[in-house]
């Protein structure tokens, strides 16, 4: 009786174990697969130029070559504080409208609010298309195109999803701080200004990390609107690239690998908000 | 700003509380009621007349109905062409990327060791999307020197042409985008996270294996979370661009291209505005009609734990 009982034990022991030397694998094999990609940007953009196109491919550099960093007749630094500057406006013309535009969701009472809202909500499933033809000649009309302004002006001056994100979280702060606000005679703006900012930078910082990635990476706009290599963003001007270094792929997976930099150092300084940012955009929607 | 605020207030003290707060309300909305206005609303119903007018340049508009729109049901083949091709790439992603990034969120969850780092590995592409993305995949798809034929070669696999051949373009599109399904999977994470362990508990007590209990109790559970993700992946499978854009051209021979390039190419290239709005609105009808399905249809397999 004890014997069998010890096998069934065993068994179960076995099974067990495989299961989780299974697990391991397929995470393994999977986690090797996602980041290969960068490895090969890597390797590729280090590497002296007969070695990246031997067959089959060698994954060590022979020796390692920074030449590739250097991209001649095209203004790469110019490119960067571009996109530097367009990330930089628009984080702080998100944060400020989207924040007070929140405010005023979660915690002001006023006819009409719960139907504004839902407008709110509908336009973060509007394609930008039907939007973008008219808007565009709106900008030209303007004599705008060649600028930043359009880029800054985007579809909506307080992002939907940005505004979403915000009052979800305003809306968990604790009312006991605001009625002893009230109490001492702050008023709604004191209220917004010196008692829901301060409790609110996660959230900001959430708003702030999605502007990043999403003006770092836009391409569509910077492609509509601007014509002057000397204005192009990051994005453009690799494209830009693409067409005169197409043959050269140890100059072009540099740039790639110079162009996601910034955004690989954020990710990693601040990962803690870009989880944050995704999870409460998930859950509470 | 403060001292504005703090005057209209000193004004409106003769008004009842209630007004001021309201008021106040609306002053906030400022920003938003603008942009929705000027860069939303109006937009779109311009670009819906628009649609109705043959505009080869701004000034020579001419009214003429609903014939742009037979034309994209029934004449210009590139039209057809850039549906069908957004709907294959919207009806493949859209179960792919949810089935992936479903399925390496739960085997993160097993209690797996040196989680936060795999979750980084598998989080980080979906965070440098773009340009860059589609260069280095441009370069990982290279039919004779990239590294995915140069790996197939090692097992014995002759790979295809990937971008440079019209059938494999659009995978190669997809495999590309779902590499980045990291965001997904993230939200998967959080949802799974949320689900009571006395429920699998109860389901052990009851002889229940883990694959049963990811039958019965992870999956339905996860519902809410599965349309979140389904819904948001549909919306944007339906206006991929610059992937398309940058990685094939929208080629060989239209084989990727898709709604917002040609979009893109009527508009911007050619000038013609109002082709590209009834494009444009062609789109989103299209857009709209599969997430309304998408949220009527999960009525019959969504699960609210709540109610």
């Amino acid at each position: 009786m004890q014997r069998t009982v010890d096998i069934q034990l065993l068994r179960s022991r076995i099974e067990r174990v495989s299961l989780r030397a299974f697990l391991y694998i397929v995470v393994a094999v999977g986690g090797v697969m996602f980041a290969i990609p960068f490895v090969w940007m890597v390797r590729t953009s280090v590497m002296p130029m007969w070695q990246i196109y031997v067959f089959p491919p060698q994954w060590i550099p022979a020796e390692l070559v920074f030449d590739n960093f250097r991209i001649p007749g095209l203004p790469f630094e110019r490119w960067f504080l571009n996109s530097t500057v367009i990330v930089l406006l628009n984080i702080v013309r998100a944060v400020t409208a989207s924040s007070i535009v929140a405010f005023a969701f979660a915690r002001v009472r006023f006819p009409g609010r719960e139907a504004l809202f839902l407008v709110v909500l509908a336009t973060m499933m509007l394609p930008s298309q039907v939007t973008t033809i008219p808007t565009y000649l709106l900008f030209s009309r303007l004599g705008w195109l060649d600028t930043y302004l359009p880029l800054f002006l985007r579809a909506s001056i307080a992002d939907p999803f940005h505004v979403f994100l915000l009052r979800q979280f305003f809306r968990t702060l604790p009312r006991e701080l605001d009625d002893a606000a009230r109490i001492d005679g702050c008023g709604l703006f004191g209220i917004f200004w010196r008692i829901a900012l301060p409790q609110s930078l996660p959230a900001l910082g959430v708003v702030s990390i999605f502007e990043f990635t999403y003006n770092w990476n836009n391409f569509y706009l910077p492609l509509i609107y601007l014509n002057s290599v000397n204005k192009f963003p990051v994005a453009l001007g690799l494209r830009l690239m693409q067409g005169q270094y197409r043959t050269n792929m140890g100059s072009m997976m540099a740039a790639a690998l110079m162009a996601v930099a910034p955004i690989l150092v954020i990710f990693f300084l601040a990962q803690r908000y870009f989880v944050q940012g995704i999870v409460i955009t998930g859950i509470k929607g | 700003m403060t001292a504005f605020v703090h005057r209209i207030a000193r004004q409106e003290r003769v008004l009842s509380p209630w007004l001021r707060e309201a008021l106040f309300g609306y002053l906030c909305l400022v920003p938003w009621i603008v942009g929705f206005l000027v860069f939303t609303a109006g937009p779109m119903f311009a670009s819906l007349g628009f649609s109705l007018f043959r505009t080869d340049f701004l000034n020579t508009a001419r009214f003429i109905g609903l014939k742009w729109y037979e034309d994209i049901l029934f004449t210009d083949r590139l039209a057809t062409k850039a549906l069908v091709n957004t709907a294959y790439y919207a009806f493949a992603m859209v179960p792919l990327s949810t089935a992936l990034a479903l399925g390496i969120a739960v085997l993160l969850n097993q209690g797996i060791k040196f989680q936060g780092l795999w979750r980084t590995i598998y989080y980080l592409p979906s965070v440098v999307s773009g340009v860059a993305v589609s260069l280095l995949w441009r370069w990982l798809y290279q039919p004779e020197m990239g590294l995915i034929n140069s790996l197939l070669a090692n097992v014995g696999i002759k790979g295809p042409r990937w971008i440079y051949s019209e059938t494999w373009a659009m995978p190669s599109l997809i495999i590309m985008a779902l590499w980045g399904s990291g965001g997904a999977m993230l939200i998967f994470l959080a949802g799974l996270r949320g689900i009571p362990t006395s429920l699998y508990e109860a389901a052990e007590m009851d002889g229940a294996g883990p694959f049963r209990s990811f039958w019965n109790i992870t999956l339905p559970m996860l519902t809410p979370t599965i349309l979140f993700n389904m819904v948001m992946s549909t919306i944007g499978s339906f206006q991929v661009f610059t992937q398309a854009f940058v990685l094939t051209e929208g080629g060989p021979n239209n084989a990727t291209l898709t709604m917002v390039l040609y979009i893109y190419r009527k508009a911007f290239e050619q000038m013609y505005f109002g082709y590209g709005s009834a494009l444009a609105w062609a789109l989103f009808i299209v857009v709209l009609v599969f997430s309304i399905l998408a949220l009527r249809s999960s009525r019959l397999w969504v699960f609210y734990a709540g109610e």
